[in-house]
């Protein structure tokens, strides 16, 4: 290594600017920690480089819980998006979700300039090859440049940079994503801190250009034509939008996939890395779903001042002859223009059971990791897990307990306790059915969940706050109305608005919570038949009417909940044995001795610990604390 | 400490008249107060004290037991917390009602071994034996799993893999139409899935009632008592069913007014087959015989096959002898109180591993050890030997009607109109219940199955 000089003195400096790094930097900065943002190159900050796209089932919730709690990722959507859709709206409230089609480039520029403009942030270029690490304790970074910077936590978000290595066809090199130089040190360094590492694969589609494209033989993909936003603060929608457009894959193109499979990474073991499962290339689905005649295509604009168009559903490693291949064996792409070829990539991550639930290691103390190096895969996933280093590394700076989210209380809660307390065999993915709670953590009352804790931890404004803290009075008032308001069949439009709903006529004295329960019933109708004093807002109305109608499962809900959160009020001390646990399993005391739970709920969610194991560690839990208390 | 409320049967089952089910937890008083009916509520009453009343089912509004209920506050109970104990009477029939009616009210069947954990836990139990409390949970869960492993041979769990597999291939289709919804999958309808629940809950109904000890606690071990005329078959029957003993059931839909009995025989409940037949036609000679004794025999799980103690064999005996081989038979050998003018070795040569009783219906001698003979046929091995065993079955048979329970929530959802994602609230609870009797956890099933089934990807 090169001299060093001593570059400076932060509370907090966030390694990498994407998602989870933005997000961690912003979070300590506003917290009032001095903060430096470190990024190999300064233009890739927010950079997306696979989907233009933010949110979903699932992604979408995390988006708007980052909203929730002060983060920004909600924000920076609105301000850029291309399109807006809900999902969804066919079924149940909890899986309703907003999806976007970002503006890749505005995306980009919206944040790194509100990062600019940030006070206490310094957003820096630079590669980090080093950590200082003194007595277990991470003190600071050193750069390839030799600058020296000590911090008090240092928030490490690598991405796919980590001895990154993109793949396609016989081609292999040492790569970062779309090209950038990867992170090759401070792998190695991590290793020699102790990190037990994993090797995971990712990968992204062909890029066409939007001129080549014949979309009269594909269908569009409008986006809604009502104003939709993910942040709770925005107040200007964005109603010009574009569409995406939809093809399908045949056996043309099947055929050409099968034929060069030869060819492919995939299969001829130049690709170690594990893939996820819900992210295969397009070679992997025809493969494994050979019975399956055609697969969809989207082609999505990646913004309003460009050309190129992704081509979603066709990520892959195969040789760029053979891609251009498949892509003109579709409807609409016959004569189609490809910009640049998909890629797989290869990376580096750490083992993320090696994390407390605050996300600092159990290595290093004052370091911490989010994203993509923690094994996860998504923007909104690194986001969510960005957010909370942030805020915990600023507390941890503070002299401050960190901040969990329960799985009761966000998809974000759910994603990080399952990554520390199960680990991952593949680049992680949320899906609402991982939430067992999924009822509860909705989309609509990300706000009602978590404006309370974003507030107490400084992220959320008075302003803002106070406008909460009403319409959560509001909801409040409203509900206790429609629950005790009786209505009588022969009440003016009564039985009138129920006929034109389609609903049988009263025949006795009800309240109308029970007619909203109906149903055919919504809040519209019983307004109609009893108004409310004063005109209730939008949002209020939309939780008035699902706290009603869906409170029978939502109390069941509620029940699980209550047991869980029993099992998570007892804790357990850090200093425990496990091997010393005789009536324990082999396999429990292993891996709790790795996992090291704080608490009965997350022990008993480690895989392989069975409930007598959990029995057996209460009752040598007691014997524990009453030996100390004699002592 | 908090905990949740559990019970569970706290005396060995088929002993005695009197059971006790025990429960313990913040809840005890209010859980039991919910179906007790009494002079006064048990939540106004004195600890440490014992009520006289009954049990009704708060759904049905239906008289369920006469008990007597001891209530125990905290501290100063076995467990530390508010204990309520059910002191009902001791059929397997009348134990799993009061247990079953506790548990639908809020209580939850209590682990093995967890009274005493929580005892020791609420500092009731001295710390030197925390080893021996360990000890015990282990001891109880590892009897629980060779049961559970036992089982995992045979067809209850080969049955209900199968059902599982059938409801975790809907839950991954539903969760993949909410996890990706642009995705070319069809979406699940309500008929499909009111279909498929419609078909587990049959199942589940059908597991129930094959599942031997399932039918046994609901219906009683059927039994028939059959044998030529003038053997003695009605005043035995007579001598079996004691006043105090009987249930005499009205069976709805058929024309005769009794057709079946419930006696209850140190435990075990048994549902006599035609006893109005045996009753009317004792004196018809030529109504009764080898062919009525046939048709019998298809129904009964046990035969009572009474012989004339005071005369030879005939054509007809040997006759019924070769209806009965390969059933589980009791002989009875009747009017001991006459002279012996029958070979018993030639009888116990047709059975020679099945117990032989000597009775006079008309002295009672000889019942007693008909009863035990039966209780020990019921019971050896299968049920009695081992307490855990039958705790464990238990727990099964309570795990598949909850599992239909919810399918039922299910079904009724779909029937509301209900989204599907809160539908599957219900089913998936269903699938975990079915995953509890075959001792399989939840963890990443449904995940690993939405990605093997469906062709997902960006």
């Amino acid at each position: 290594m090169n001299a060093t000089y001593e570059a400076g003195s932060f509370d907090v400096i966030v390694i990498g600017a994407g998602h989870a790094g933005c997000e961690a930097a912003l979070a300590a900065a506003r917290m009032g920690c001095s903060t430096l943002l470190l990024t190999i190159n300064l233009d890739a900050v927010a950079f997306m480089p696979c989907n233009p796209s933010v949110g979903g089932p699932a992604k979408g919730h995390v988006v708007r819980e980052i909203d929730a709690l002060g983060g920004e990722m909600g924000k920076n959507t609105d301000k850029t998006h291309i399109q807006m859709r809900m999902l969804n709206t066919g079924k149940g409230p909890a899986v309703h979700a907003l999806r976007a089609q970002a503006d890749k480039f505005a995306y980009q520029h919206q944040m790194k300039h509100t990062i600019e403009q940030t006070p206490n942030l310094i957003l820096r270029q630079a590669m980090v090859e080093e950590l200082i690490v003194n007595n277990g304790v991470c003190e600071g970074v050193i750069t390839q440049t030799g600058a020296r910077y000590s911090a008090k936590a240092v928030v490490l978000t690598t991405g796919t940079y980590l001895r990154g290595k993109i793949i396609l066809g016989d081609l292999q090199y040492e790569s970062g994503p779309n090209n950038m130089r990867p992170s090759i040190r401070l792998a190695y360094n991590l290793k020699e801190l102790g990190f037990e590492m994993v090797r995971f694969k990712t990968g992204t589609p062909p890029r066409v250009h939007k001129s080549s494209v014949d979309f009269s033989k594909m269908e569009i993909q409008p986006g809604d034509d009502v104003p939709r936003a993910f942040s709770y603060e925005t107040t200007e929608f964005i109603m010009d939008q574009l569409p995406c457009w939809l093809t399908y894959t045949n056996e043309e193109t099947h055929r050409t996939i099968n034929s060069n499979l030869h060819r492919a990474p995939m299969y001829s073991g130049i690709i170690e890395g594990t893939g996820p499962r819900y992210c295969p290339s397009i070679e992997d689905k025809v493969v494994r779903f050979s019975d399956k005649p055609r697969h969809q295509v989207f082609l999505e604009p990646e913004g309003r001042h460009t050309e190129e168009m992704y081509v979603q559903g066709m990520s892959t490693s195969l040789p760029e002859d053979v891609q251009l291949a498949m892509l003109r064996s579709m409807a609409g792409l016959e004569n189609v223009k490809m910009m640049r070829p998909g890629y797989a990539i290869e990376y580096d991550a750490i083992v993320p059971t090696q994390l407390w639930p605050s996300l600092e290691t159990k290595l290093v103390e004052g370091l911490f990791t989010a994203g993509q190096i923690n094994g996860t895969s998504g923007y909104e996933e690194a986001a969510g897990q960005g957010l909370m280093a942030g805020i915990n590394a600023a507390r941890k700076v503070q002299g401050k307990p960190p901040v969990i989210l329960g799985r009761e209380q966000a998809y974000i809660g759910v994603l990080i306790d399952d990554l520390v307390t199960k680990g991952t065999n593949e680049p992680y993915r949320l899906l609402t059915s991982r939430a067992e709670y999924r009822l509860l953590l909705r989309h609509d009352n990300a706000d009602l969940r978590l404006t309370d804790i974003g507030y107490e931890i400084g992220l959320i404004s008075e302003e803002r706050y106070r406008k909460f803290c009403r319409k959560r009075e509001l909801i409040e008032k409203e509900k206790e109305r429609v629950m005790n308001t009786r209505v009588r069949p022969d009440m003016p439009h009564v039985q009138e608005v129920l006929r034109a709903a389609g609903s049988p006529e009263l025949t006795e004295v009800i309240d109308l919570a029970q007619l909203l329960r109906r149903p055919e019933i919504t809040y519209q109708h019983i307004i109609q038949m009893v108004p409310a004093p004063e005109p209730v807002p939008e949002e209020v109305a939309e939780q008035v009417e699902i706290q009603i109608k869906y409170d029978g499962y939502i109390r069941k809900s509620l029940q699980q909940v209550e047991r869980m959160k029993k099992m998570e009020e007892r804790r357990i001390p850090d200093d425990i044995d496990y091997h010393q646990i005789a009536g324990m399993s082999k396999e429990a005391r292993e891996k709790m001795s790795k996992i090291r739970p704080l608490n009965i709920g997350q022990a008993s969610r480690i895989s392989g610990v069975n409930p007598a194991d959990i029995s057996v560690l209460m009752v040598y839990l007691e014997q524990y604390n009453r030996v100390r208390t004699a002592e | 400490m908090e905990f949740d409320t559990i019970a569970a049967v706290a005396t060995p089952m088929g002993e005695g008249g009197i059971a006790v089910i025990r429960v313990s937890g913040p809840d005890a008083i209010e859980v039991v107060d919910k179906i007790y009916r009494g002079k006064r509520k048990l939540s106004t009453v004195e600890s440490h004290t014992i009520h006289y009343g009954h049990l009704y089912d708060p759904q049905t509004g239906e008289r369920v037991e006469e008990v007597l209920v001891s209530v125990m506050r905290a501290p100063r109970t076995f467990t530390r917390e508010d204990v309520v104990e059910v002191n009902c009477h001791g059929g397997i029939v009348s134990v799993e009602r009061v247990l079953e009616l506790i548990l639908d009210n809020g209580a939850r069947l209590a682990e093995p071994g967890e009274f005493t954990k929580r005892a020791f836990l609420n500092g009731r139990i001295d710390l030197s034996q925390a080893e021996a409390v360990i000890d015990l949970i282990r001891a109880k869960t590892d009897k629980a799993m060779k049961v559970a492993l036992n089982q995992v041979e045979g067809k209850l769990s080969r049955l209900i893999r199968k059902l599982r597999q059938n409801l975790i291939e809907a839950m991954a289709h539903i969760e993949v139409t909410l996890d990706y919804p642009e995705h070319d999958v069809e979406e699940v309808t309500q008929n499909f899935l009111r279909e498929k629940c419609t078909e587990v809950k049959e199942e589940i109904g059908r597991l129930l009632q094959t599942a031997r000890q399932g039918k046994i606690l609901r219906e009683g071990l059927s039994t028939a008592i059959i044998g030529r005329p003038n053997v003695g078959k009605s005043s035995l029957l007579n001598s079996l069913v004691q006043e105090e003993k009987a249930i005499v059931t009205d069976v709805a839909g058929t024309t005769r007014d009794v057709i079946e009995e419930y006696v209850n025989v140190r435990g075990v409940p048994l549902r006599l087959i035609d006893t109005a037949g045996i009753r009317e036609t004792e004196d018809i000679v030529e109504k009764i015989g080898v062919e009525k004794s046939r048709q019998l025999l298809q129904e009964a799980d046990l035969v009572l096959l009474v012989l004339n103690y005071n005369e030879p064999l005939t054509p007809d005996d040997y006759a019924i002898f070769d209806a009965a081989k390969g059933f589980q038979v009791i002989v009875i050998v009747n009017k001991v109180d006459l002279p012996q003018r029958i070979d018993l070795d030639e009888v116990r040569r047709h059975f020679p591993n099945r117990p032989l009783i000597l009775t006079s219906a008309r002295e009672e001698t000889g019942i007693d050890q008909l009863e035990r003979a039966i209780a020990d046929l019921f019971f050896s091995g299968r049920v009695q030997q081992d307490d855990l065993t039958y705790v464990s079955n238990a727990r099964h048979i309570q795990l598949l009607r909850q599992a239909e329970r919810a399918v039922d929530d299910a079904i009724s959802g779909i029937d509301n109109l209900m989204p599907i994602d809160m539908v599957q609230i219900d089913i998936k609870k269903a699938w975990e219940l079915l995953g509890e009797v075959i001792g399989e956890s939840v963890g990443e099933d449904l995940i690993d199955q939405i990605f093997s089934q469906f062709c997902l990807g960006k």
